[in-house]
């Protein structure tokens, strides 16, 4: 057992002695094998010496004792770094940002406290993960929905803090902005209830948002400034019907007609569910798409040469060969898939508009992709459904995993996440961006990337990192992370959401006025949390102690 | 309908004699309880390895391990006659490619134990 770093060992122990007093013996974690336990599965450090370590864990089961940890560590100046079911695989998992951190293990606070059917909202602690709260509502038969991020054993509480999002509706989908009320542990031991949930014997508390004055709850994100212990999710009261269309476009440059109206449609809520597009004549499936491919292991076709060649001219932007091979081929170069919830005669409805608004694109061309009535009589037989219906899974653990396509199968992979405008401009200038980057920085390069679409307002390009057992090949995929999280600052994108590995990198770009954003955490970490006990270097926010130059 | 037919056959093809337990409803299983006639290792195992060890070819464990043995041992790991303790054990705690480990509140060694003499149970 280590302990963390600048704390002497009979301290630690006394530290630790305090932790078993107010959880229990075996609730505190510090023999090796299970500290080890807390290191992050994908970790871009994987078995290296900067491979983030906790020195111990502590497993609270109540807000009660959460608050007496923290006084404790509060005493002793021991730094906590608090998890909720530790899953943010790919951004972290379990492992603190700063390592000899004792890792604040929620996952036994895992309470379902209040589902309510006819204001379609949930209130539950950070150990309450999308199975569990699923399995809750199917039991009783409810009639409402979740929405789920794509691995269904992470916490609700844990991927709104970290602003992660699903494929529902935009106010839903949006697992932050889904959220109403939280309950805080402040670093003193304090306890905090946000929006209407300070008044004493509140009514409305998962009802309306704001309360009364500054509304504080997005301090809470993405930081290192409370504890939350418990929070309200608005869901979503199960629909008559969902459907699915698909608009198709001949020409390259259809993308920007496409992707106005395609906005206009969503901002206008004649769309309402998370759109998905996709490119038949470059390749490039769609975000539903890739579950059908990760739950059907089937062999991949042969690409036809022309068409690859083609596809190679198209990159050097002549598109006319490639356009008229989808001419001759019928494939679109462009497609999107809208989706609908509601009842069916709105739906049909909707349907119809969208087709009438999208026909002013000349040539443009649809496809019904299937209608579906709710509660569903059987389970859909399109795995790109499951997550549009609020049904959680682990399927897109097939990413990276072994399959008859991939023989080698990696150890996780690190997201980069660049939000970029909601434009066609936007990606055909992001596309020419990395294309070259990948070039520079010797990594494999796409022929096209198109981005994601669970915000309303803009897009996100997700890329990938695959993490081995080489440690040279994951220094080398480090290295270009650090330097793409760059060259998206010059132009512009940012990251909305990395791991603990890149967070000073991508905080460090937020940098107007001189800093001036992080100046301002910084002083709301130094008033809030003067002893920097709370997960030190969350999301590029330090205490005062452990602060480097920003140069 | 496909899916649904599939759960079915896999099931009665395992036939557990616990197989009368409410299996599934909609897309993930229900949190099985222990009762009488359900082994501890059985539920365990339920709630915390089939949504990815299930019988259904798409669970990402089951493809991984078709995709590993090619038939030479079932893909699906309540069919195993072959696994030990000690890699059940090694396997949960230590993560394989993809698969990360279990934190001991996730899954307590006891947990762990039932899944294990679950999986390694006596078969005629």
């Amino acid at each position: 057992m280590r302990a963390p770093p600048g704390i002497a060992a009979a301290v630690f122990h006394s530290a630790l002695s305090q932790f078993q007093k107010i959880v229990g013996e075996q609730w505190v974690f510090t023999a090796d094998e299970d500290t080890r336990l807390y290191r992050d599965a994908y970790s871009p450090f994987l078995g290296e010496p900067e491979e983030r370590w906790a020195s111990a864990a502590v497993a609270p089961a109540s807000v009660e004792e959460v608050q007496a940890v923290v006084r404790a560590a509060n005493q002793f100046k021991i730094p906590l770094y608090t998890i909720s079911t530790g899953r943010n695989l790919g951004y972290g998992g379990s492992a603190p940002a700063y390592s000899g951190s004792v890792v604040l293990d929620l996952k036994r606070m895992n309470r379902i406290l209040e589902v309510n059917e006819e204001n379609a909202y949930a209130l539950v602690e950070p150990g309450v993960s999308y199975f569990d709260l699923y399995r809750y509502i199917q039991e009783r038969k409810l009639k409402l929905w979740i929405d789920c991020a794509d691995p269904g054993w992470g916490s609700l509480m844990g991927n709104a803090l970290d602003r992660g999002s699903g494929y529902t509706l935009p106010y839903i989908r949006n697992h932050f902005e889904a959220h109403c009320g939280m309950e805080v542990v402040l670093a003193n031991g304090d306890l905090v209830r946000t929006g209407m949930g300070a008044l004493p014997n509140s009514k409305t508390w998962q009802q309306y948002k704001t309360g009364f004055g500054p509304w504080i709850d997005g301090l809470f994100s993405q930081s290192n400034f409370g504890v939350v212990t418990k929070m309200g999710f608005w869901l979503m009261p199960q629909p008559e019907a969902y459907r699915c269309g698909r608009v198709l476009v001949r020409r390259r440059d259809d993308l920007h007609e496409l992707i106005r109206l395609v906005t206009l449609l969503e901002n206008s809520a004649i769309t309402n569910g998370c759109p998905d597009s996709a490119s038949p004549l470059l390749g490039i499936g769609s975000i539903g798409a890739q579950a059908r491919f990760l739950a059907v292991d089937e062999p991949i076709a042969a690409e036809d040469p022309e068409l690859a060649r083609l596809r190679d001219a198209a990159q050097s932007d002549d598109p006319s060969g490639l356009e008229a091979y989808g001419r001759r081929h019928n494939l679109a170069y462009w497609t999107f898939d809208l989706k609908f919830y509601g009842p069916a005669k709105v739906v049909a409805a909707q349907w119809e508009s969208t087709k009438d608004i999208l026909s002013a694109i000349p040539g443009a061309w649809f496809e019904d992709q299937g209608e579906y009535r709710f509660p569903l009589a059987q389970e859909p037989n399109d795995h790109a459904r499951y997550p549009e219906f609020g049904m959680p899974s682990l399927n897109n653990f097939s990413i990276g995993a072994r399959s008859s396509t991939n023989p080698t199968p990696s150890h996780g992979h690190m997201w980069l996440a660049p939000i970029i405008p909601r434009t066609a401009a936007a990606i055909f200038a992001a596309n020419r961006v990395f294309a070259e980057a990948a070039r520079q920085f010797g990594i494999p390069q796409l022929r096209f990337a198109l981005p994601a679409w669970y915000w309303q307002r803009s897009a996100i390009f997700i890329f990938g990192f695959p993490v081995s057992e080489d440690p040279a090949q994951n220094r080398h995929h480090r290295e270009a992370f650090f330097q793409l999280i760059d060259v998206c600052a010059q132009h512009g994108w940012a990251e909305y959401r990395t791991g603990p590995v890149f967070q000073d990198a991508v905080a460090r770009q937020f940098s107007f006025n001189n800093h001036s954003l992080m100046r301002f955490h910084e002083t709301v970490k130094d008033a809030l949390d003067p002893n920097g006990i709370l997960s030190p270097g969350r999301y590029g926010i330090w205490p005062q102690h452990l602060r480097t130059s920003r140069a | 309908m496909k899916f649904g037919s599939l759960v079915l056959f896999a099931l009665a093809a395992v036939a557990p004699s616990w197989a009368d337990e409410p299996e599934t409803i909609g897309w993930t299983r229900r949190t099985v309880q222990v009762t009488s006639t359900t082994p501890r290792g059985y539920a365990e195992y339920q709630n915390s390895c089939s949504v990815c060890h299930g019988p259904m070819p798409e669970r990402p464990g089951t493809r991984a391990l078709a995709a590993k043995y090619k038939g030479s041992v079932p893909a699906m790991l309540e069919e195993r006659r072959d696994l030990s303790p000690e890699l059940i054990r090694a396997v949960v705690r230590n993560g394989i490619t993809v698969m990360p480990h279990f934190r001991k509140t996730e899954l307590s060694d006891t947990q762990l134990d039932a899944i294990v003499a679950y999986l390694t149970r006596p078969r005629p």
